[in-house]
């Protein structure tokens, strides 16, 4: 057996109690982690099942504030479930559902609903993002405070997919969350600018003949809504940088003091818009692939700071969506199964974060901007054991079998990527076990048990 | 050959070739029965997504030329209209066994992603996509330019040191991109006049000279001015105020044509829009090439077809 196996001799319930051996913590020391009733505790339990981690790397669970699960109304792409498989299958423990389903989750119902979703299925903890206006609308807020209040406590709110260009309704929102603690997450994209746009504007877009998307229809809101966010002393999340123009803004903001915080998905640190050459639709994604020297400041950007977070855009469409011209196609790429991986080759590979880094950027940030309790204190004696082991040692050519949501839709096939994610350990028990997905079954009753201890050792 | 997509990706020995065996199909045309049986028993289909009754009819008389059979598969009124995918569509066409597909599509790139797709193995000849490429409209203007420079004796030649002027919508122009590359891959200066506001960005790392000044370009004493048509419907995104402010600034007027030689060729791709960017004497005039153009398409389109299908395109 490699050192990249885990033994896990687990019969019908998945183990409660286990002890996971030598596994490499993020800051390089190895230690021996012992888990019982959903805590990291400081010895090994009586009958504790033994995970062998020589030579993995545990990582915190990774948190990610920007995932599309597409239910209510989108089955077909992704439901709670699915995208909570493809959420654990990636390493991550908890997951920020975007709000743009159907119904739009702007009212306190729709965000319980998919909390309890989550909860339920027991893959991920599940985070409901509520929309900012009323049904992504761009005209009247949605009821942010009863979402705030619900039994979802929603603390991040977003009309991703769709800008919040309108700049009084912007400066109202943020102004209104401060109330609740909340964030604004924004989708930086000023719809005028980018009317039927398809790539990124330069040269390529030009000779392609595809609508062009210019840097400054993301730059521009960007810079809007710092200033927006400094005039009103409110918390401002930019959601998916994309541009060298864009952390040139944001540098300046947090220079001045100004409370925002900003993301960068996985693609936009690895792809350019050279993909779009081949007119294959799995590169069309919002905002778009951008050029060889965007990429760079990214990395370096994610690597000094500027940008606090990984974020994965998550976005599962169904194949037809995809099997067509360009501009037919649905804007998207799956991207939890393949993050870690990804970040890895991106900035891990290339010497620009070490594993400290990546669980910054990838759990305890994400969880503080989204409010996110429990992953402050990663490997913590007394703190929820949410972590994930990975053998950073390995490539492998990533394929549609390497894919656990419902969407193929992924620009990675084809493509060797580092590493494997071998086990995740969510709330203390196990959700991928030996690389593979825990049954469903099990991990259900899994969370059951773990609810029903914590409920009883509280009291 | 195994399709023709783009003309970016054609060498010049390639492009002359094409020319030259347009050269002996444009002999067909002369005889008095004006079909070869070349192409008898191979299925050509022409898959319009977009009304274009010119370049379906110059296709449609290629291919009847050269003796293959021909469907016309529209997209108005068809299942193509009802929803159907570029997938469904082109999978039937393969079941039916259709050898070469001309395809006209309002997308950019739907040639490529059909030649990629695995869907159809027939050959794919890009009869236009979105505002990316028009191949066959540049090589009948690259054919039309040699004729009327050399005549008879146009075989092997290129456009060595000719000096091309389009102007007009660039940036919506598939006819403008496939013109660029064709043109300078066989030796052509190439020089694009619009307002700035319809020139792609980046375009200053196209091989072409750039400016926006019509007077200065007609002044400059162009051996080709190749006028773009240009949409009304442009002026309401802005692109510029009105049509009358667009024809003053950008229109070849009478006024500008006399600043013209004698020789100066005068070409559009139809259709026309007379009095906006062209004279109707412009448009009448001995320099135009409007009438040659048509011709030559049919040459152009036979020509292609042939090397598709025949199998010996490689020179």
């Amino acid at each position: 057996m490699n050192s990249g196996t885990v033994s896990s001799r687990t019969v019908n319930t998945a183990p409660i109690n286990f002890v996971v051996r030598g596994a490499t913590l993020p800051d390089g020391t190895s230690t021996d982690l012992f888990v019982s009733d959903g805590q990291f505790v400081d010895s090994a339990v009586a009958g504790a099942t033994i995970i062998d981690a020589a030579g993995l790397t545990a990582l915190p669970g990774l948190v990610d504030l920007h995932t599309h699960l597409r239910e209510p109304g989108y089955e077909q792409s992704e439901t709670v479930l699915t995208g909570s498989r493809a959420a654990a299958a990636g390493g991550f423990t908890a997951v920020h559902a975007m709000a743009n389903t159907s119904p739009v989750a702007d009212t306190a119902g729709v965000v319980e609903q998919v909390e309890s979703l989550g909860d339920q299925h027991g893959y991920v903890t599940v985070r409901p993002i509520g929309a900012v206006t009323i049904g992504l609308g761009g005209e009247r807020l949605s009821e942010i405070g009863a979402m705030a209040q619900s039994r979802a406590r929603v603390r991040v709110f977003s009309d991703d997919g769709k800008c919040v260009s309108d700049a009084l309704l912007m400066r109202r929102a943020l102004e209104y969350v401060k109330t609740f603690g909340g964030v604004i997450a924004q989708h930086a994209q000023e719809p005028r600018l980018t009317e039927g746009a398809q790539m990124n504007e330069g040269a390529l877009s030009g000779e392609l003949g595809l609508a062009g998307w210019p840097a400054v229809a993301e730059e521009s809101i960007i810079a809007r809504d710092v200033l927006l966010a400094e005039h009103v002393g409110a918390r401002l999340h930019v959601c998916h940088l994309s541009t060298a123009g864009s952390v040139d803004v944001i540098r300046w903001a947090k220079a001045r003091g100004i409370q925002v915080t900003a993301e960068v998905t996985p693609h936009h640190l690895l792809l350019t818009e050279e993909l779009a050459r081949t007119y294959d639709s799995r590169y069309k994604v919002n905002p778009p692939l951008r050029r060889d020297e965007d990429v760079r400041v990214l990395r370096e950007a994610l690597a000094d700071g500027t940008i606090d977070i990984v974020a994965t855009d998550h976005a599962p469409h169904p194949i037809e969506s995809k099997e067509c011209a360009w501009d037919e196609a649905s804007f998207g790429m799956v991207g939890l199964e393949s993050a870690l991986r990804v970040v890895q080759l991106a900035v891990v590979d290339t010497g620009l974060l070490n594993w400290t880094d990546v669980a910054r950027v990838l759990s305890s940030k994400p969880a503080e901007i989204g409010r996110l309790a429990g992953y402050d204190q990663a490997f913590t004696i007394g703190s929820a054991a949410n972590f994930t082991l990975y053998d950073a040692t390995v490539n492998r050519v990533f394929g549609v079998g390497d894919l656990r949501g419902k969407g193929i839709n992924s620009p990675y096939l084809g493509r060797e990527l580092p590493g494997r994610v071998v086990a995740t350990i969510h709330n203390g028990y196990p959700t991928v076990l030996d690389g593979d997905l825990v049954e469903a079954g099990q991990v259900e009753e899994s969370a059951v048990r773990v609810h029903e201890s914590t409920r009883s050792s509280r009291g | 050959m195994r399709h023709l997509l783009s003309t970016k990706d054609l060498d010049r020995a390639t492009a002359v070739g094409i020319l030259d065996v347009a050269e002996d199909m444009a002999d067909v045309a002369s005889r008095e029965v004006k079909k070869l049986p070349t192409l008898r028993g191979k299925t050509v289909i022409n898959l319009f997504f977009e009304d274009s009754t010119r370049t379906r009819t110059s296709f449609e008389l290629a291919a009847k030329r050269l003796s293959a059979d021909l469907i016309n598969f529209s997209a108005k009124g068809s299942s193509v209209s009802k929803g159907e995918s570029l997938k469904d569509t082109a999978q039937t066409l393969a079941a039916m066994g259709a050898d070469a597909v001309v395809i006209r599509h309002s997308s950019s790139g739907a040639a490529q992603v059909l030649a990629q797709s695995g869907w159809i193995d027939a050959a794919i000849l890009n009869a236009g996509d979105g505002t990316h490429e028009h191949p066959t409209q540049a090589l009948l203007d690259a054919f039309t330019m040699r004729k009327r420079l050399h005549g008879d004796a146009s075989r092997g030649k290129d456009l060595d040191g000719l000096r091309v002027t389009i102007v007009g919508d660039i940036l919506h122009s598939r006819v403008a991109r496939s013109n660029a590359w064709l043109l300078t891959t066989l030796g052509a200066e190439v020089s694009l006049v619009a307002p700035a506001t319809l020139l792609p960005a980046g375009i200053a790392t196209w091989p072409v000279r750039l400016g926006y000044d019509l007077d200065e370009a007609v002044d400059a004493n162009p051996d080709v001015v190749m006028m773009l048509r240009i949409q009304a419907e442009r002026m309401n995104a802005a692109f510029f105020p009105n049509t009358r402010e667009y024809a003053r600034q950008w229109g070849l007027d009478d006024a500008r044509l006399s600043r013209l030689r004698a020789d100066t060729m005068v070409m559009h791709p139809g259709p026309m829009i007379r009095g906006l960017e062209i004279s109707a004497s412009a448009a009448d005039s001995s320099r135009s090439t409007v009438l040659e153009q048509v011709a030559n398409g049919v040459s152009i389109r036979m020509a292609v077809l042939y090397l598709l299908l025949s199998g010996t395109a490689e020179q």
